[in-house]
């Protein structure tokens, strides 16, 4: 009994140091693993992401990234790979998540492990993650959308904005700061004439572009900060032999706006890309994992040629402007996504 | 000319359907050019015309259903598959002529068409019952075979794009089709037994059979007639507006209805003819092209639509009722 009550003693104690040396600070490494975990494989949209960790991981020199993803978008497929990524012990997890709460039990566990865990793209809820990266907020988008406008009309003329639905969200909040923008001095030549909507409705948005050209015979440019709108605008500027004269502008996918911003009736556009993302997650996870930074509310972390990543409300990290896409660079991103 | 003469044209002028809505439309004309001069304009008349020839092509399509006394309410979908699969179409295999597209169009439309005549000709399920399950099935089916994604114009050939722009002795080709359209429907509905038969199980199924028409068919073919109708004008309207996106013409059913009954055509069946089905698209189109350019703020337009639409269809009853009145009071003097 005596020899059974040692054995037992000694197992307990060896465990004990095993277990407490699971749960210490991460010693210092030369490489650490992470790991951009996607809503599911084959997506361009993804691949590009990881393309933009890929190149962080080059130019931070101490990061190894490896590209995951479920093969169909179902939160148990990134739960079953969160599982096995705890047991491998990597260093630090992004995640596009494919459900904002089912994941958080599991990154909950990780975190305690010790594992560095953050969002980006498709956000976990607070208390799974350490930080959420976004890729804007209304009044980046909304500024950069009248900035653009202006860039391609020379400051000078009517502007209007033709928006999804009167009711729609987002719009709605980059229209407001369309409106404080152009209050600037910059625009002191420039008028907000219009906000009309076309219902993100190819045939509604492509009467209300024409509408717009015939109101307005100072019309200079037209903004749409939606995808369904800037294609039909697009078309109706052509179709109107607008081409230059009206500029057009505003928030769209790269496949599908390469033909007008190739052909020029769509001088520059914006929108989040996706390489700047896993770019920017890549640069979060190093910090937090070499403790450079712990992402609390208001500090910030160094990401690169994105500058600084800024920390608000409920770890909300907002990485910054949206990318600004034009005959130059459409080729290249319209392949990607 | 004697005055009872002119009396009685002036009569006839205000029993017709058609003619109550022309002057409809004249009277919301005035107040449109005052706030917008610029409406009534040689170029703004050339889009307006083109705005609705789409609208004109899909509205007769639902006028046969209408006379037959039922109701496709798949159109949208029908027009988003037809369009999606000519966008794809054009995509996959850039060299393939224009009339093939536009014929594999009409080929979706009709099988579509045929799928909802079928259940309502031979599976003796009610028409709105019918085209509401196939209208989430063919949207459905839209999805599936884009798989989500959208064609746009540069994936599309600048031929298809701009082909329902080329114009022939001044007028676009668009404009050309949907004249087509309503040449061959008038004369169909007008000149034809099988058109003449739609009238006849329209107004009074039973007492059609007794005369010999066969319900069935004439059910299956009304539905054959409307997907054709809605198969051509979705591809159409992927090289109008140079993009096939999943959502598109959702809704559209309403603007098709609503053009048929402006038009005069009786909801119960029976009743309606071509040049107001073309009258009642034009209406709308009116109003769709002029509300946007008279100043007049998102939420007034959307009111505005609802109220012009609502007194057009009072005027159009209380026409009606006139007509029926003077009916049975001749009846009652012979």
């Amino acid at each position: 009994m005596k020899k059974i009550g040692m054995l037992l003693l000694i197992v307990l104690v060896v465990s004990t140091g095993l277990f407490a040396q699971g749960a210490q600070e991460p010693v210092e490494k030369d490489s650490y693993e992470i790991v951009i975990l996607v809503k599911s494989m084959g997506n361009g949209f993804f691949d590009a992401c990881f393309e933009g960790s890929k190149q962080a991981a080059e130019e931070l020199g101490n990061i190894n990234t490896t590209y995951m993803g479920p093969v169909q978008t179902t939160a148990e497929g990134q739960i079953e790979i969160i599982e096995t990524l705890i047991a491998q012990r990597v260093d630090g997890i992004a995640i596009s998540a494919n459900d904002a709460d089912a994941l958080i039990p599991v990154t909950k566990k990780a975190m305690a492990a010790g594992i560095k865990v953050i969002s980006f793209d498709s956000g976990i809820n607070e208390g799974g993650r350490i930080v959420d990266l976004v890729p804007s907020k209304a009044e980046l988008i909304g500024r950069q959308q009248v900035q653009l406008a202006a860039e391609l009309a020379d400051y000078s003329g009517d502007v209007a904005v033709l928006s999804a639905s009167a009711q729609a969200t987002n719009q709605n909040a980059w229209i407001s700061w369309m409106k404080e923008e152009i209050k600037e001095d910059a625009y002191n030549d420039m008028e907000l004439v219009e906000v009309v909507y076309g219902d993100d409705a190819p045939d509604k948005s492509y009467r209300e572009a024409v509408a717009l050209m015939n109101k307005y015979p100072d019309l200079k440019a037209i903004i749409c900060p939606t995808t369904v709108g800037l294609l039909a605008t697009a078309q109706a500027v052509k179709d109107e032999g607008k081409s230059g004269v009206v500029e057009v502008t505003g928030l769209g996918l790269p496949s599908e706006m390469k033909g007008y911003i190739l052909d020029g009736t769509v001088g520059q556009m914006a929108l989040w890309n996706p390489i700047d993302l896993g770019y920017t997650s890549t640069y979060i996870l190093e910090a937090l994992i070499t403790d450079k930074a712990d992402g609390a509310v208001g500090t910030t972390f160094d990401a690169g040629k994105m500058g600084e990543v800024l920390v608000e409300d409920k770890g909300i990290a907002v990485m910054g402007t949206p990318f600004v896409f034009n005959a130059e660079n459409i080729e290249q991103y319209a392949a990607i996504f | 000319m004697d005055k009872s003469k002119i009396k009685s044209l002036g009569k006839m002028i205000i029993d017709r359907r058609e003619a109550s809505l022309v002057i409809l439309l004249l009277v919301i004309l005035i107040p449109i050019q005052i706030r917008s001069p610029q409406f009534l304009s040689i170029t703004n008349i050339d889009r307006l015309l083109n705005d609705i020839s789409i609208l004109s092509i899909v509205a007769i399509g639902e006028f046969f259903v209408i006379l037959s006394n039922g109701i496709d309410l798949s159109v949208g979908s029908v027009i988003a598959f037809s369009g999606m699969a000519s966008g794809m179409l054009n995509e996959a295999y850039p060299g393939t002529p224009i009339f093939i597209i536009l014929l594999l169009g009409i080929a979706i439309g009709a099988v579509m068409g045929a799928v909802n005549g079928a259940l309502v000709a031979f599976g003796k399920i009610p028409p709105i019952i019918t085209t509401l399950g196939t209208m989430s099935i063919y949207r459905g089916f839209t999805f599936v075979l884009s798989k989500g994604t959208w064609v746009t114009a540069h994936e599309m050939t600048t031929k298809f794009i701009s082909f329902p722009r080329t114009r022939f002795l001044g007028i676009s080709a668009l404009i050309w089709m949907a004249l087509i359209i309503i040449a061959l429907s008038y004369y169909f509905i007008r000149f034809t037994r099988s058109g003449r038969e739609i009238y006849a199980i329209g107004g009074n199924a039973t007492a059609a059979q007794f005369v010999g028409v066969n319900e069935k068919k004439i059910r299956f073919l009304v539905f054959i007639l409307s997907g054709i109708s809605f198969g051509f004008a979705g591809s159409l309207w992927t090289a109008r507006y140079a993009s096939a996106v999943n959502e598109m013409a959702t809704g559209f059913e309403m603007q098709a209805v609503a053009a048929c009954v402006l038009g005069g055509v009786n909801f119960a069946g029976g009743a309606g003819a071509i040049p107001g089905v073309v009258l009642g698209a034009l209406f709308l189109g009116v109003l769709n092209n002029a509300l946007p350019v008279m100043y007049l703020s998102t939420f007034y337009q959307v009111l505005v639509q609802g109220l012009v639409v609502l007194i057009a269809l009072i005027i159009n009853t209380v026409v009606d009722q006139r007509k029926m009145k003077k009916l049975l009071s001749q009846r009652r003097a012979s």
